[in-house]
């Protein structure tokens, strides 16, 4: 079995409801996520995926429960020690989530400036080159609201790989795009996770493209989890609900 | 007394309702004193962004100049023809330099510097907070390990802590001159009584009353405005997206400006 980078261990989450009651959204959930490999999260909309990355950041406290970052547990972390656990991480926001009032070049600076020591020199040559590596020379002085969908995406993954993340978390990271757009994404995964060697975590709706890229799945339903090995472990299963999302996300596909 | 129960679900009594509001502005107030704690702190928290608080200082203290001017200019000019009417019918014209001043360097000045600041920076801060709250800029501080208090609240504080009272010394002395042109040029008053009248009659207890009030009001203005945006999905009946934003930003303006009178009078009661 191969070390976990993300251990969830019996976590409960839920929100209040209207009406005074509380609407669960992970019930008792147990899953692991190896170290270096693909895990990508799915389920139906409102099942609770976007939820399940922001447990893991520390952006919302679990009900009850652990939640395990290379054997550390971050429920319990505050300030500096949630910060610290932060750097591990890279994320990819579902609209990217660039700073409007900051050029391309300011934006993908940013963590280099508030988080090293780094000379404007070293900053300047290290920006330089992931933005060379993204394609996206030329639209350094360019600010968000000037880029294309597919553009914001690769500056906000330049962004979060300054730092070197330990993992990687992507949240509906081709919403909003083409399927050619789609496709070029996910090459640019592939081949930074190859580059970097981080684990990465996608939380997607574009399952037929997204599962070329999975190494295991997490499946959201109801509040519980199925996992599963492989996009064709899931296919094989049985399980009515599994079955069901199958048909509904991968059914045209397969036809 | 029956209380039925609803389609959609289980109806809540009034008493439930009731409970239900008391614990919701306990868990607001709640929050809104750990926000104000931790803007706080971040001030001290380095490395300091000395830029930031540059940038906001021009657009919260120099750029509120020009409303701040045209307002203490009106405010001093019928300041001081109201005054004179008023004086003229106990031929006290001479008591118009003291009555303009202290009113407005331990009133007026303040509490309408504050607002002006809370109608144009405030209302823009909250905006600009809110607007980086729902597109998830916030959260991508955060998970860049960034602490967002330092980084965005805190020189906000502290540009509006410093910007305040320097805008309410601007106003005190734009409305005095303001009352002299009414008063003096216009209505014919001694200057010198006029001039005279408002050095015997100001003294440094006022002043610092004033300086308290404004300090006072600015953290008031720069603690509701930047709270309301910044915890916009917190407030109860915001709703979502660039609705949430409008809405709290007019809850911000509206909150603060009561903030403000209320807290000038509770002010003035301790301190006069």
């Amino acid at each position: 079995m191969s070390e976990s980078a993300i251990e969830f261990r019996d976590v409960v989450k839920s929100f209040a409801k209207t009406d005074g009651g509380r609407q669960m959204i992970l019930d008792h959930v147990n899953f692991t996520i190896p170290v270096g490999k693909t895990t990508v999260i799915a389920g139906g909309s409102g099942q609770g995926k976007s939820v399940t990355l922001k447990l893991i950041l520390g952006l919302m406290p679990v009900d009850s429960g652990q939640i395990l970052v290379s054997g550390v547990d971050m429920t319990g972390l505050r300030g500096r020690a949630l910060e610290q656990l932060r750097t591990r991480f890279g994320v990819l926001f579902q609209g990217a989530a660039l700073f409007d009032s900051l050029s391309v070049f300011e934006n993908v600076a940013l963590p280099l400036r508030e988080r090293t020591t780094k000379s404007e020199q070293e900053i300047r040559e290290q920006v330089m080159a992931i933005l060379t590596q993204l394609e996206l020379t030329g639209h350094e002085e360019k600010f968000p609201a000037q880029l294309s969908g597919g553009m914001r995406k690769r500056v906000g993954l330049a962004r979060a790989l300054q730092l070197k993340p330990e993992i990687m978390l992507f949240d509906e990271p081709t919403t909003g795009l083409d399927p050619a757009m789609t496709e070029d994404i996910y090459n640019l995964f592939a081949r930074t996770q190859k580059q970097v060697g981080y684990t990465a975590v996608i939380v997607s709706h574009d399952i037929p493209k997204v599962f070329r890229l999975a190494d295991q799945i997490v499946v959201l339903n109801a509040g519980k989890t199925d996992v599963f090995a492989s996009p064709e472990a899931m296919q094989k299963s049985q399980e009515p609900h599994i079955h069901a999302f199958v048909e509904s996300t991968m059914g045209t596909v397969n036809k | 007394m029956v209380f039925k129960q609803g389609e959609g679900g289980m109806q809540r009594n009034p008493v439930e309702k009731l409970g239900e509001t008391g614990l919701y502005v306990l868990q607001d107030m709640g929050r809104m004193g750990l926000y104000l704690w931790l803007a706080i702190k971040g001030i001290f928290r380095r490395p300091f962004r000395f830029a930031e608080f540059m940038r906001q200082m021009h657009f919260i203290g120099a750029g509120s100049v020009m409303v701040i001017f045209f307002t203490a200019a009106s405010t001093g000019m019928v300041l001081g023809l109201q005054g004179y009417y008023s004086l003229h019918k106990f031929g006290a014209e001479g008591m118009l330099g003291s009555a303009v001043s202290l009113t407005l360097i331990m009133e007026l000045g303040p509490v309408l510097t504050a607002i002006m600041v809370a109608g144009r920076a405030g209302s823009a801060m909250c905006a600009e907070l809110g607007i980086m709250r729902i597109s998830e800029q916030i959260d991508a501080l955060e998970c860049m390990a960034v602490d967002p208090f330092r980084y965005l609240i805190s020189p906000k504080f502290l540009a509006t802590l410093v910007s305040v009272p320097l805008l309410t010394a601007l106003f005190d002395v734009v409305g005095i001159t303001g009352g002299y042109i009414a008063g003096v040029k216009l209505m014919g008053v001694n200057p010198g009584s006029y001039l005279e009248g408002m050095r015997t009659s100001v003294t440094n207890h006022d002043i610092w009353l004033g300086t308290i009030k404004s300090f006072v009001f600015a953290l008031l203005v720069v603690w509701i405005c930047t709270g309301r945006g910044y915890l916009v999905y917190q407030i109860r009946g915001a709703g979502f997206g660039a609705q949430s934003v409008s809405r709290v930003t007019t809850q911000a303006v509206v909150y603060s400006s009561i903030a403000v009178l209320i807290f000038d009078y509770l002010l003035t009661a301790v301190l006069l």
